[in-house]
């Protein structure tokens, strides 16, 4: 039992509660609290003890107990990199927006923030099903309020559309707490109701009642990354976010959604899971070559980004439900879903940064920036260049896992998915040409970055290069967590009897928790 | 000479409540302008205070009073609770409101109380002649405080509907409670569910399903249970805002109350007959309660329309009829009933503060000016739909867990389907009060409105050209009305935050009944 999680969990809100009353330095005390968060986060991933693939840093708490339901959080090698993603991305759109004049003197926004954050996080940690239901939900409220005070849209259109964002992904979450809480009490008939996931994971529920309960979470997911035929929200959406918001949005929740398939639905309904597969790639693949194919049509450089993060989050489902032998698929999703978050981060700065010199957002108004501005052109070429996924980057290296895992499975997949990588270079490249090159747009003022700037994306663009050097790092930290994720749907799959029994797996995992806990508080080794 | 033995210590709660009550009302004759507008309500505050403390005092005592025919246990001295808080909070509303002064303060307060009386008596009876008596003692009191601000018709267009459509009600009640009688040949709840359990067709005897059906019709007129809900939004609308706010938590609490003792008691056994029906018209109380509300621009017909779709949430719990079931309404009644007063005294302040009356736009621009009372209607419309940490959400998992596990699955979805399609109301209220003012002329954000949680009114009216709907009548708030909010929002984030004590209450007053699972 450690309490190191709680401190991560709870920092950033308490830091957005204090902003409250810091009032003018509100932004700089939450980000205070975020960087401490994002330290923390980083002197776990360096602590983490990779070979071992139980949970590590538990807390377990009954929280309510006649419902059931427990305060239990843990780290393994499936959450580790995205917790440090989401520490690491909240922290740079607070100092971002901490720079802003138009928001920096309002606390309210960094108390905002601060609750996104711890939102966030604990849908991230959360190894109890309600918790994460929980924390899945809370994390639309702070967005709702950042989007409504501070979104750059005039006032009907942008109530409108926050409804509409805030109905359509809420639908999708209730529909996903129906299920948790049938999955709590259907799946442990006998015994008292729990939701503690380790619990859940041991007893395979029947096929009827998994069917339906996927089809919930499945529902909620999908309708957060967004997947294609349930995104109506995003356009809406992406243009009445003010923009570090909306970097964070995009880099960071879309992630939960896909972890949550790894976390939630692949171990606790495996039939299903192995039932809906070709379903399940058939939509990612649909939103590749949408969000693909409207990426390079639209000239709104937000829904540009927007439409892209629709392809990319399909090639993270793709990876998710590939369900091949060796678990390359889900590891490349997990690899994945940390680059795509990387390069969205600089990729929203940068728009920012564009309108601020060519007056718009709009593509069309742009052109020729580059001409007196080198060194924005030089960063905004490495995320361009990361986000289409070249060799030698991070990208290329999830893609090429996702892509490499559904050969294996599902070759005709595979191959249209491969179109995806293709046409990602030219929506990115034309991005960047139409803006940095070509004729210079009617009112551009070419001007470089400036330091505060620099701040801001310089860090950004380095943890892309870091990645695209070490991509072995999320790798290795997951290797011996994440395949083990989709092995009893992939057992499903291939007609398998599931090898062990439950029961005794779980004991044993439960056993090498604690082994690994005692062993840690041996060494008396403080994270 | 020896009278008959009398329970004192038990009865000491209804004693309190309804001497509390003669007291109010003989204080009030007096003229001296003190005792009537500050020692009355005073008296009455400290009489719901004693009602509240004898309930905490008798919380075990489990007996039977009068012949069996009042029940004091933990079942009846949480659901007082409950009564008392909604009183006390319905005082300090009424304060300095108008409608007491029309109604010579001694009248208004002492009404408040019986009413009190009535639903204790209600939540308490063990056999239909109390229940009735109990209804018609809760009801009477409160058509006429509807009517209280005599000079504004619409106030007596209210307490006539509610007399008209509750004496419906009634009277739909005591037919079907004598057609309960007649087939089963007992008033009292124990005697209906030993006849109802002993062998024999009675089950399916067409005397019997009539007077369930006619007491559940009667009862949902109470509780506003769609489609016997078409009073509500007129009555919750006309009525003094203190009057609706104390309706609207506390009828509610008594009628589910009631609701519960009959139906997991005396009806236990013909649990098949009802339960169908029940589920049925929970489904409806959801669809209609969320429809109408959408698009609503009063917000007391939007909270009235709310809370039909709530007491559809609400019948979930009672249609398992398990014990899970009775703790989860019960929890829900508590958490309904603050996010309820949270809620409305907002909306009452700001009735006093505007002229706008109750309509959504008196909200506008309420983040950035008053914080104070933005916070807890935030808190409370965000409980009400159901966001997590919230007792909101809290509750509705506690509803849902208590019908996957009663084997009413469909009743769970529709539950959260509800809540989904009521987001469209709630959030909109969310989105007049916390759009910034004057985005559009691009006036820089108000100084102080950073949302920093300060009331201080006196640092000067709303800067900049911002509320060009609400006149710039800016009164002083009312001290207690903002503290009604404010606390009825802590406990709202509270019961969602730490809920296990408010469980271990429920627990106990949900194992009052023995016969559940």
């Amino acid at each position: 039992m450690t309490i190191h999680l709680s401190i991560v969990l709870w920092l950033p809100a308490v830091a957005g509660v204090l902003a409250l009353a810091a009032r003018r330095f509100a932004g700089w005390v939450t980000l205070a609290g975020s960087l401490l968060a994002f330290a923390y986060s980083v002197v776990l991933l360096i602590d983490f003890n990779a070979s071992s693939g139980s949970l590590q840093y538990v807390t377990d708490e009954a929280w309510i107990e006649q419902l059931g339901i427990h305060y239990k959080l843990g780290v393994d090698g499936l959450n580790l990199a995205l917790i440090v993603l989401t520490t690491f991305g909240f922290t740079a759109c607070t100092l971002w927006a901490a720079l802003e004049r138009d928001v920096a003197r309002t606390p309210q926004f960094f108390f905002w923030m601060g609750l996104a954050h711890s939102a966030v996080l604990g849908a991230l940690f959360a190894q109890d099903l309600i918790l994460f239901v929980l924390f899945f939900d809370l994390m639309l409220v702070p967005f709702f309020f950042l989007t409504l005070i501070w979104g750059p849209t005039p006032r009907p259109d942008r109530v409108r559309a926050i409804l509409k964002l805030f109905i359509y992904t809420l639908v999708g979450s209730l529909l996903m707490l129906a299920g948790a809480i049938a999955t709590g009490v259907l799946s442990l008939p006998n015994e008292a109701t729990t939701f503690v996931l380790s619990d859940l994971e041991r007893i395979a529920m029947d096929e009827g009642s998994q069917r339906w309960i996927f089809l919930c979470f499945a529902a909620a997911f999908l309708v957060k990354m967004p997947a294609f035929p349930v995104h109506g929200w995003m356009p809406d959406g992406y243009r009445n976010m003010p923009l570090p918001v909306l970097a964070v949005f995009s880099a960071v929740l879309s992630k939960v959604a896909a972890y949550g398939f790894l976390r939630v639905v692949m171990p606790l309904f495996p039939d299903a899971a192995a039932e809906f597969q070709m379903l399940a790639l058939l939509i990612a693949l649909a939103s590749i070559l949408y969000g693909s194919a409207m990426a390079f049509t639209t000239t709104e450089t937000r829904l540009i980004l927007g439409y892209s993060s629709v392809a990319q989050l399909g090639f993270i489902t793709l990876g998710v439900f590939a369900l091949d032998d060796a678990g390359d698929g889900a590891q490349g999703a997990i690899l994945q879903s940390v680059n795509h978050g990387l390069v969205v981060l600089p990729a929203f700065f940068i728009v920012g940064l564009l309108a601020a010199r060519a007056g718009s957002e709009d593509l069309r108004d742009m052109g020729g920036v580059a001409f007196r501005a080198p060194v924005l052109a030089g960063l905004f070429l490495i995320v361009a260049l990361a986000t289409l996924a070249m060799p030698g980057s991070a990208n290329f290296v999830g893609e090429f896992m996702i892509l490499f895992g559904v050969f294996d499975v599902k070759i005709v997949i595979a191959i249209v998915a491969f179109t995806g990588v293709v046409l990602a270079s030219v929506y990115m490249l034309r991005m960047f040409i139409r803006s940095m090159h070509d004729r210079v747009g009617p009112s551009v003022d070419s001007r470089d970055i400036r330091v505060r700037d620099g701040l801001v994306l310089v860090p950004l663009v380095a943890a892309i290069l870091f990645l695209a050097l070490y991509p072995q790092l999320p790798l290795e930290k997951g290797e011996q967590t994440i395949p083990s994720r989709v092995q009893s749907a992939r057992q499903v799959l291939a007609g398998e009897e599931i090898a062990v029994d439950p029961r005794e797996a779980a004991a044993e995992a439960a056993e090498a928790e604690e082994e690994a806990e005692r062993a840690r508080e041996g060494e008396g080794r403080e994270p | 000479m020896k009278g008959p033995h009398i329970d004192w210590e038990a009865l000491s709660p209804l004693v309190a409540v309804m001497g509390g009550a003669i007291v109010v009302l003989m204080a009030g004759l007096l003229r001296s302008r003190f005792v009537r507008e500050s020692l009355v309500p005073f008296l009455t505050i400290v009489t719901l205070g004693a009602f509240a403390g004898l309930s905490i005092w008798q919380w075990d005592a489990n007996v039977d009073l009068v012949s069996a025919a009042l029940r004091v246990d933990a079942f009846a001295m949480y659901l007082n609770l409950l009564f008392a808080v909604a009183g006390i909070a319905a005082v300090l509303l009424s304060w300095r409101a108008l409608a007491p002064r029309e109604s010579a303060h001694g009248e208004y307060y002492s009404l408040l109380l019986f009413s009190v009386g009535g639903m204790a008596v209600l939540v308490g009876a063990q056999n239909t002649v109390t229940l009735f008596l109990g209804f018609e003692l809760l009801s009477i009191p409160l058509y006429v405080l509807c009517a209280t601000e005599m000079r504004r018709a619409t106030s007596l267009e209210s307490g006539l509907k509610y007399l008209v459509i509750g004496s419906v009600g009634s009277a739909t009640l005591v037919y079907g409670l004598a057609m309960l009688y007649g087939a089963t040949g007992s008033t009292d709840f124990s005697g209906m569910a030993a006849a109802l359990s002993a062998e024999g067709d009675l089950p399916s005897d067409s005397l019997l399903l009539g007077g369930v059906a006619m007491v559940l019709v009667g009862l949902a007129f109470k509780a506003s249970v769609a489609p016997f809900h078409q009073w509500t939004p007129d009555v919750y609308e006309g009525a003094p805002t203190p009057i609706t706010t104390f309706m609207a938590v506390a009828t509610k609490a008594a009628a589910f109350g009631v609701l519960l003792r009959m139906m997991d008691v005396a009806l236990l056994p013909v649990a098949d007959d009802w339960g169908a029906v029940l589920g049925a018209l929970a489904i409806v109380s959801i669809v209609v309660g969320n429809v109408g509300a959408l698009g609503q621009s009063s917000m007391k017909r939007l909270l009235a329309w709310s809370s039909v779709a709530q007491a559809g949430y609400l019948l979930a719990g009672v249609v398992v009829a398990t014990r899970l079931g009775v703790r989860a309404t019960l929890f829900y009644l508590a958490v309904y009933l603050v996010m309820n007063l949270a809620a409305f005294a907002v909306v009452l302040a700001r009735e006093r503060e505007t002229s706008l009356g109750d309509h959504v736009d008196a909200l506008a621009g309420l983040g950035w000016s008053r914080p104070w009372l933005a916070w807890p209607l935030t808190i409370a419309m965000l409980s009400l739909a159901g966001i997590p940490a919230t007792g909101g959400f809290i509750g509705k998992v506690s509803l849902i867990e208590a019908a996957v596990e009663g084997g009413w699955t469909w009743l769970a979805i529709a539950i959260v389907l509800g809540s989904a399609a009521s987001l469209a109301y709630y959030l909109r209220v969310l989105a007049v009060m916390w759009m910034r003012p004057g985005v559009e002329t691009s006036s820089p954000v108000p100084a102080l409105a950073g949302g920093s949680s300060e009331l201080d009114p006196a640092e000067g009216p709303d800067p900049g050209p911002s509320d060009e709907t609400a006149p710039p009548r800016r009164t002083r708030g009312h001290f207690e009305v903002t503290l009604v909010a404010v606390v009825a929002a802590l406990a709202t984030l509270a019961a969602g935050v730490y809920p296990d004590p408010l469980f271990d209450l429920v627990r106990d007053a949900g194992d009052s009944f023995r016969g559940l699972l």
